[in-house]
Parts: C-alpha cells; sequence; structure tokens
C-alpha cells in the first residue's frame, strides 16, 4: 500500500510541477493576501508580532484549501478515478499518496510565503527554524490530509469550490488555533513551554486521530 | 415506534416539564451569587447534554449506515443531527441571555463558546452537504463520514473547559468535581430536566426520522417511475 | 486466472432496484457481450464488476488483475504517453512492457510529449494500451466501439483477439452489436435490472441484432 501511495504522490506532484497551474494561482493568491494585510493594519507597529501566527496560518489554509481542491479533481477529466480503483489501488494508498502530495504543495507555498513575510514586515520568524519547521509540517499535514479527505467528498458536488471551504475551515480549527499560538511564540524566539506545549499535543493528536478516521474511512467515500 | 408509544412519550415530556417548572419557581430558592438568573442553567445544561447526545447518536447511526449499508440508519443520524442542532440553538441562546446578565455581555470568544459555535458550523455543513447530493447511496457514505468526523468537534466542546482557562464557568456537576460546589437540590434538578428533555428529543428524533424515511421512499418511487 | 462469478447478487439506489438477484459465472477465455437498453443496468454492473461499486445483496467474485476501460479514457492529459504507461504499469507487480506496448500502438515517435498535444485518436490508442498492458485477466469495456476511429476499432479487435487467445476474460457492454457479435461467446441481456438472457450468444445474432430483444425482451 505504501509503495502505491508513493507512487501516486509522485505522479501528482509530476502533474502538478508540470504545469504549475494551481500552485502558481495559490502562490500569486498568498503574496497578494500578504500585501492586504498591510492595509488592514498598519505595518510599522510592534502589535503585529501579536498577530503573526494568525496572519500567516489564515493564509496558508486558504491557498492550501485552493490546492487542495485540485486533488481529485485532477483525477476526474478523464475518469482516471475509476480506473485506479478498477486496479485494486486501494482506497487508503489513494488518500495518503495524494495527501503526501498536496502536502508538498503547501510546504512549497509556506516556504515562500514565510521569507516574504519575514522581510517585508520586518519580523524574522526563522530564530528557531527546527520549531518552525515542526509546526509547520504538523499543520500543513493537517489541513492536506483533512483537505484531501474532504475533497474526495466534493468532488462531484455542483458547488464543490464553496462547498469544501466550508467544510475544510471548521474541521481543522483546532489544528489551525494551534499553529497560529506556537508560531507567535517561536518568532519571538522562546521555545515553546509549559502551556504552549499543550498547542504541540493538540497537534500531534490531531494528526494521528485524523489520519487514522480517514485511513479507515477512505474506501467508504470512495466506493458505492 | 408507532403513534400511541410516541403520544405517551411525548406527553410524559410535558407533565414532567410541567412539574419540573414548577419546582424550578415554586420550590428551589435562588442561587446565592447570581439571583434568579440561575435557572436557565436548568434548560442550559440539559439542552447541551441533548445536543451531545444527538451528536453522538448521529455518529454512531452513521457508522452503522456505512457499516451495514442500511438506510435507516442514514435516516436516523440526519433526524439526530437536525435536533441536535435545534437544542444547539437553545443551548447558544439560552447561554447569551445568561451571560448578559451575570457578564453584561452576549457573547466572549473563549474556547468553550467558541467551540460550541463551531461545532454548531460543521453540523450545518452537514446538512448542506446533504441537501447538495442527488444520489442517496453516495449521500448516505459522504455525510456518514463527516457526521464521524464532525464529532470530535463536540468532545473538544465538551473538554474545553478543562484544557483550557475559559471564561466560561468550569465544571460544576459533581460526576466531574467530585461534588461539593453545587447544592444537590439543584443539581438533581438538572438531571430531572435533563430527563425531560431526553423524552422530547426522543419524539422530535422519531418524528423526523418517520419523515426521512417517507422522503427516501418518494425518492426512490419517483427514480423508479422516471426508469419505468 | 480469471475469476467471474455472481451469485444472487442486488443493487439499490436508495429504494430504487438497479439489479434485481442476478447470477452468472464465466470460464476464463469467454468474451460475454452485455446487452440491454438505457437504464436497464449494464453500466451498474460493470462498475460492480470493476469495484467502483459493492452489490447491496449478494456476492460478486472477481479474481485476478483487473483493467476497465470507462468512458473517459483514463489517462492524464497533462503527463506524457510513457509517463502514463508507466505509472500504470508501477502499480502492479506485473505491470508489462512499456516500450513494447509504445511500439504496439505506435507512439513510440512522439512518447515524451504530453497528452494535451495529441489527437484523439493518439489519445484513443495510448488508452487502449492502458488497458491491455500486462496482460490483464479481465477485461471490463464499457461502449469501446462508440467514441474510436477506425483505426482504433481496428487495433482493439485485433487486442480482444489477442487477449482472448491466451485465456483472459472479456465483459464489454455495447451498442454496436454487429462489432460485437463477431468477438462474443457469451451474451448478457438486462431488461429493467433483471437478467433475461444468459447463455451461449445464439447464432440467430449474427446476422440479426434485434434478434434477442424480440426474443428475451418484454413487450414494451
Amino acid at each position: 500500500m505504501l509503495r502505491q501511495a508513493w507512487l501516486v504522490c509522485v505522479k501528482d506532484v509530476r502533474m502538478e510541477f508540470r504545469g504549475k497551474e494551481a500552485l502558481n494561482a495559490a502562490l500569486a493568491f498568498a503574496l497578494v493576501v500578504l500585501i492586504l494585510f498591510s492595509f488592514a493594519f498598519d505595518p510599522t507597529s510592534e502589535q503585529i508580532r501579536e498577530i503573526t501566527g494568525g496572519l500567516l496560518w489564515i493564509l496558508f489554509a486558504f491557498s492550501g484549501v485552493l490546492l487542495v481542491n485540485r486533488s481529485f479533481a485532477r483525477e476526474q477529466s478523464n475518469d482516471c478515478l475509476d480506473i485506479l480503483i478498477a486496479s485494486r489501488v486501494p482506497a487508503s494508498a489513494l488518500l495518503l499518496g495524494k495527501a503526501m502530495a498536496n502536502l508538498v504543495f503547501i510546504l512549497t507555498v509556506e516556504a515562500v510565503c514565510l521569507p516574504v513575510f519575514s522581510l517585508l514586515y520586518n519580523i524574522n520568524l526563522f530564530l528557531l527554524p527546527q520549531w518552525l519547521l515542526l509546526v509547520c509540517l504538523l499543520t500543513s499535514w493537517a489541513i492536506s490530509l483533512l483537505g484531501t479527505v474532504f475533497a474526495a467528498m466534493t468532488v462531484n458536488l455542483r458547488l464543490r469550490e464553496l462547498m469544501l471551504p466550508v467544510i475544510v475551515y471548521p474541521m481543522i480549527i483546532p489544528a489551525l488555533a494551534g499553529a497560529m499560538q506556537l508560531t507567535n511564540v517561536v518568532a519571538l524566539g522562546k521555545p515553546p513551554e509549559g502551556d504552549d506545549l499543550i498547542w504541540v499535543r493538540l497537534l500531534v493528536g490531531f494528526d494521528i486521530i485524523f489520519t487514522a478516521l480517514a485511513l479507515g474511512l477512505m474506501d467508504t467515500i470512495l466506493v458505492d | 415506534m408507532s403513534d400511541k408509544i410516541l403520544l405517551t412519550v411525548g406527553l410524559a415530556s410535558a407533565a414532567f416539564l410541567v412539574r419540573n417548572l414548577y419546582q424550578m419557581f415554586m420550590v428551589l430558592p435562588d442561587e446565592a451569587a447570581q439571583g434568579a438568573i440561575y435557572r436557565i442553567m436548568y434548560f442550559h445544561i440539559p439542552s447541551w447534554f441533548s445536543c451531545f447526545t444527538c451528536f453522538f447518536a448521529s455518529g454512531l447511526a452513521s457508522g452503522y449506515a456505512i457499516w451495514k449499508k442500511n438506510f435507516r440508519g442514514d435516516s436516523l443520524a440526519v433526524a439526530a443531527t437536525e435536533v441536535g442542532l435545534a437544542f444547539t440553538a437553545i443551548g447558544l441562546a439560552t447561554g447569551m441571555i445568561w451571560a448578559k446578565i451575570i457578564w453584561g455581555i452576549w457573547w466572549t470568544w473563549d474556547a468553550r463558546l467558541t467551540w460550541a459555535f463551531i461545532t454548531a458550523l460543521i453540523y450545518a455543513g452537514y446538512l448542506m452537504m446533504r441537501s447538495m447530493i442527488d444520489d442517496p447511496g453516495e449521500r448516505m457514505r459522504v455525510t456518514g463520514v463527516l457526521s464521524i468526523f464532525a464529532f470530535t468537534s463536540v468532545v473538544i466542546t465538551y473538554k474545553a473547559i478543562d484544557w483550557w482557562r475559559t471564561q466560561h464557568p468550569g465544571a460544576i456537576l459533581s460526576f466531574r468535581t467530585g461534588g461539593g460546589n453545587t447544592d444537590p437540590a439543584m443539581e438533581a434538578m438538572i438531571y430531572q430536566n435533563w430527563f425531560a428533555l431526553l423524552l422530547l428529543t426522543v419524539v422530535l428524533v422519531a418524528v423526523r426520522f418517520r419523515m426521512e424515511e417517507s422522503r427516501r421512499e418518494i425518492e426512490g418511487l419517483r427514480r423508479a417511475v422516471y426508469a419505468g | 486466472m480469471s475469476v467471474l462469478k455472481a451469485e444472487r447478487i442486488s443493487k439499490f439506489f436508495g429504494h430504487f432496484p438497479a439489479l434485481r438477484n442476478l447470477s452468472f459465472s464465466f470460464e476464463p477465455g469467454s468474451c460475454v457481450a452485455l446487452l440491454g437498453r438505457n437504464g436497464a443496468g449494464k453500466t451498474t454492473l460493470l462498475e460492480m464488476m470493476a469495484g467502483l461499486s459493492r452489490p447491496t445483496e449478494g456476492t460478486l467474485t472477481i479474481g485476478g488483475r483487473v483493467s476497465l476501460l470507462g468512458h473517459g479514457i483514463g489517462v492524464y492529459d497533462e503527463l506524457s504517453a510513457r509517463e502514463n504507461l508507466n505509472f500504470f504499469a508501477s502499480l502492479h507487480p506485473r505491470g508489462g512492457d512499456v516500450d513494447a506496448w509504445l511500439e504496439k500502438v505506435r507512439l513510440k515517435e512522439v512518447a515524451e510529449a504530453p497528452l494535451r498535444e495529441y489527437s484523439r485518436g493518439m489519445r484513443q490508442r495510448l488508452a487502449l494500451a492502458r488497458t491491455f498492458m500486462g496482460e490483464p485477466d479481465l477485461l471490463l469495456l464499457d461502449e469501446p466501439f462508440t467514441s474510436l476511429d477506425d483505426k482504433a476499432v481496428a487495433l482493439l479487435q485485433w487486442l480482444l483477439a489477442e487477449a482472448l487467445g491466451r485465456g483472459a476474460t472479456i465483459v464489454l457492454s455495447t451498442h454496436q452489436i454487429p462489432e460485437a457479435m463477431q468477438l462474443a461467446t457469451h451474451i448478457l441481456f438486462l431488461e429493467k435490472g433483471k437478467l433475461a438472457y444468459n447463455g451461449p450468444r445464439p447464432e440467430e445474432m449474427l446476422g440479426d441484432s434485434k434478434w434477442i430483444y424480440r426474443t428475451y425482451g418484454v413487450a414494451n
């Protein structure tokens, strides 16, 4: 199963990096929103430190859902999903592969946006790179995993683009809330400790619970 | 369930509620710190318990529906979810009235309130999804999984007062605190009113369940007519 | 080895029975033509054989490697012919020789170009290569003759004959009865979700494609 998941992931990444349509759109969107932020509040004030995490993760959640939306739509144009299921690729392998590919896309957007944000708003986010990486990995996995599951659920709906965010955002709030808090702490150069560690635990627990649920239930979503 | 049983349960619920109202207003005294308004808790807490029960039932029924490919489970899930959302609305409204009087504000963004709100949004999304999927089998599978996922949010709502320091009051019932800080008569009243509301819940869910079953039958007949 | 066996399978969409109480079983090397009017349940049955849906009642046993050619061509427009075949071949332990198949469907010279640059006929040939590559045991084809051009039809008929020769089982649903009857050894004829005929292809069908509808169809 892992081998097939890996193949699906490589295939999805290759397809996306060939055209880069969704990736470019998501990146452009993220940068536009980064600029919009500067109008929402005084970009030179100190208070921006307190909302850095919030801003960044709203940005990543929005562009992440844009990316994830394509995940199953990509399979649909020529009925490729049917072929994969008929070839006995397990639904859980499909989910895992697609979630890994989406993780790559979301991390790409983050890799561009984090330095740009640091530059434009004069906040060094990279004081504790290992913590930042951990937060990004845990949270991006949460976004991409739940996003992929719900993309599979909504792929046949007429209002797919509208319905996916409506379902995904409330579900990922626990992970986003944790990421926002932790990013704020990490941006100050303090390693998370005490009360902040509950957010790390929450992120890890969130990832584990939903990965298990999703792997177990994916077959139900895809096969009638 | 037959009409007679439903009617009996409904009447029992009504009788119990009337009896409880008499007790609340005529027998039990005002609370020392909050005065008369504390009585709204006799509806606030039981409403949330009924709401959680409904969402739990929805998750279980969804799991059963998916596992056994049983459409009755699906109907039960949607019935329980809708009734659960009604209790969510009651819980939020009673909470806001209480907050306006005790805190002076209708709403605050603490973890408990926020997550109650999120939970309501998720289950509203569940109902929205249902209305958008035409194929009954796909509807059962997709929204069934959603209902199971959504229940995690109920758990977070319930545990929010333990996990974070909230403005929302902490646990008051003795099975969570170990007892001692709530008057036993008042606590008993909460359980009694929950029982009355649970009876009401059963009636509402049963009625909505029948509606859903009929709706699905009509859907099937219509499809058969078009196909033939 | 291919196994294709249905025991009293039914499929309900809500209350609506799409398929009712079907039983059949086919030996390896059979070519089964799935016939019936629109809405008779052909696609539903084919989807169940492909594993896209499961029977509501009864058991459907499918063994061996399954390959499906549905309404869509089932290859990715963003990838090249070689990447497509490589991907689908790598999903199986016995995937097939990609180079040989590119040669066979005469796409070797353009194998590195993305599919969106291909003509319709080229895409169809690639879809055929994807379907037949790796010697699948059970081939499921949904209306395969409908959208193909002449060259591709000839290729398909040749590939089908070859697959039958090595003992694969083929199920094809079709409206183009004359093309299918040359190959078919058996017929499954569906009327309103029920099996109206299940058996060897009658001789009469070769010359008269409406014969089965007149003989076994319910009067309409």
